[in-house]
């Protein structure tokens, strides 16, 4: 649907990469040439028509998300860079200073390097504990093994809404009522779930919650923190400079201020948060309920036809999002990928920053196709007739 | 025939090089040097290891998961190298890379290596192609480290 708002799409390809990035409608890029063109200033203080419309623009973006993540108040929106940022923020300006040694966080081992990493650099300087849920027989998360794992000690449940390689869509409603039950921080990565699914942070108890923009179809640069709002008053900022101090003195002393003001130091992604607005704009005009239905139509389709071909090993063929990840028999990923793009169609090989999942998956490198709105049955017919041919891999890529 | 005329060729050394490339599996033998080489800009993940006696590359073994241009390429060096002196290897290794970067280069010392001389048609292949070459290169200059 939609893809004659998409310019990259009047190019003859196949664009199956949306979880790595997805491409950018017209109204988009065009309001982000607004601002180059026409208003560029810098936000906060200037006291002239175009840095007035500039705070203006920026400073709707937050009711923007605000409203389209069911947040209670601006103050609780923080942009960031991305989803990477907001997550490192999240642990090492608040979870390291609440976190004493022993505390648990639980984790699994579907999840992205970055809402991995920062955890096990705490489990190293201030030793919590990281205990990793099984996942099921479809690598997927289930709220009965997270129950199992939950003790006095656990302090914090983190993890993606949707994984970004399985693409299972967790039960994040149970999961933060089960957090609430037990006074467990609950943290979302939402970078694979926010404009697929409905994403939530009150309904879901969320207290934590990051993604990016250009996962959205809004620019790059540019990603989004919420939190609790008294949870960011007691959450340190990681940089620090203009624009988030209150006043600072000759004698060292200094005064920070409120949140969101006090995460964002120096001059945020202006152009880019004002896209991000404009995107947000775009995906609820068409609803995200309608994009996973067109996701979900489109991967049981492609999953029918992929169970047709001889060599090709599906992994997980149940999960509920546009995600699917296989791979040719005794072909390595990265061939594949070269191989499909010699028809023009981009998917994405490798481990896809979850490198904990081979121990389950028995497997390093997948192939992930992943959807989205513009992507069609067509499309899904070229993979698949692509794939048809693929005995004769070498020929093409060698 | 001249490898580099026939394009079947070229496709079945690197096809075959890949589908049973030569010495792979490792040894667990503290002679050989051991390099682990990840390439950054993909995902091939490949350990090498080098055994050298009285100057002599004696023997070249390794092992991972990488594609079609990595392995074989990794396979055909290993060819190319053992029996030759470190010298002679380091010759071969700067002709490889200089083939592989359009410069100029001396084909008749690269054997089969000159299958990839067309590389550099396919930018994202580059470093799957230079993923030995770059581990090779740090363990022999290890050697002169000794």
């Amino acid at each position: 649907m939609n893809r004659e708002d998409f310019p990259v799409l009047k190019q003859d390809i196949v664009y199956f990469d949306n979880g790595a990035t997805t491409l950018k409608p017209q109204c988009v890029i065009d309001k982000m040439v607004d601002y180059y063109s026409n208003y560029t200033s810098n936000i906060h203080r200037g006291e002239y028509s175009l840095a007035l419309r500039t705070n203006k623009e920026y400073d709707e973006v937050r009711t923007i998300v605000k409203k389209f993540i069911g947040a209670l108040k601006e103050e609780e929106i923080v942009f960031t860079k991305g989803s990477t940022e907001a997550l490192n923020m999240i642990v090492f300006g608040y979870f390291k200073n609440v976190l004493k040694e022993g505390d648990e966080v639980l984790l699994n081992k579907g999840e992205h390097a970055s809402n991995v990493l920062p955890w096990f650099i705490l489990q190293k300087t201030i030793k919590i504990k990281i205990k990793n849920v099984e996942l099921d027989d479809n690598y997927e998360l289930n709220v009965d093994n997270i129950k199992k794992e939950i003790n006095e000690r656990t302090k914090v449940i983190a993890l993606s809404q949707i994984s970004n390689v399985v693409g299972d869509i967790r039960d994040v409603y149970s999961i933060g009522k089960l957090c609430k039950d037990n006074n467990i921080y609950f943290v979302v990565d939402a970078s694979q779930a926010v404009s697929h699914v409905e994403v939530d942070v009150v309904k879901n108890n969320i207290d934590f919650l990051a993604f990016s923009g250009h996962k959205m179809m809004g620019p790059t640069g540019v990603g989004v923190l919420y939190g609790k709002y008294d949870l960011l008053c007691n959450m340190e900022p990681l940089e620090y400079g203009g624009g988030m101090n209150q006043s600072f003195e000759s004698d060292g002393s200094y005064e920070l201020k409120t949140p969101p003001t006090k995460f964002e130091a120096g001059t945020p992604p202006i152009a880019e948060v004002i896209g991000l607005g404009e995107a947000i704009k775009y995906i609820e005009k068409i609803g995200v309920n309608k994009i996973h239905e067109h996701e979900l139509k489109l991967k049981k389709y492609l999953v029918q036809e992929l169970e047709k071909i001889d060599n090709v090993i599906l992994y997980n063929k149940n999960s509920e999002s546009g995600i699917v990840i296989f791979n040719l028999d005794h072909v390595f990923s990265q061939d594949t990928a070269v191989y499909l793009n010699h028809y023009k169609i981009c998917i994405r090989a490798g481990n896809h920053c979850t490198k904990m999942l081979k121990d389950d998956l028995k497997i390093k490198n997948t192939c992930r196709v992943s959807m989205y709105l513009y992507n069609t049955k067509e499309d899904v017919d070229k993979l698949i007739e692509a794939l048809r041919k693929s005995k004769d891999i070498f020929n093409i890529i060698l | 025939m001249n490898i580099l005329e026939d394009k079947e060729l070229r496709r079945e050394i690197i096809l075959d090089n890949y589908q049973n490339p030569m010495n792979k599996g490792l040894v667990n033998d503290s002679c050989y040097l051991k390099e682990n080489t990840n390439n950054e800009s993909c995902i091939d993940n490949i350990d090498i290891q080098l055994k050298v006696d009285n100057g002599i590359v004696s023997d070249i073994r390794f092992d991972g998961e990488a594609c079609a241009i990595s392995t074989s390429a990794t396979s055909i060096i290993i060819k190319s190298l053992i029996g030759k002196s470190v010298n002679e290897a380091r010759y071969i290794l700067k002709n490889y890379k200089n083939m592989i970067s359009e410069k100029e280069y001396d084909s008749d010392i690269l054997g089969e290596l000159v299958v990839y001389d067309e590389i550099s048609k396919q930018p994202n292949r580059i470093n799957c192609a230079l993923l030995p070459y770059n581990a090779i290169c740090k363990m022999l200059n290890r050697l002169d480290e000794v």
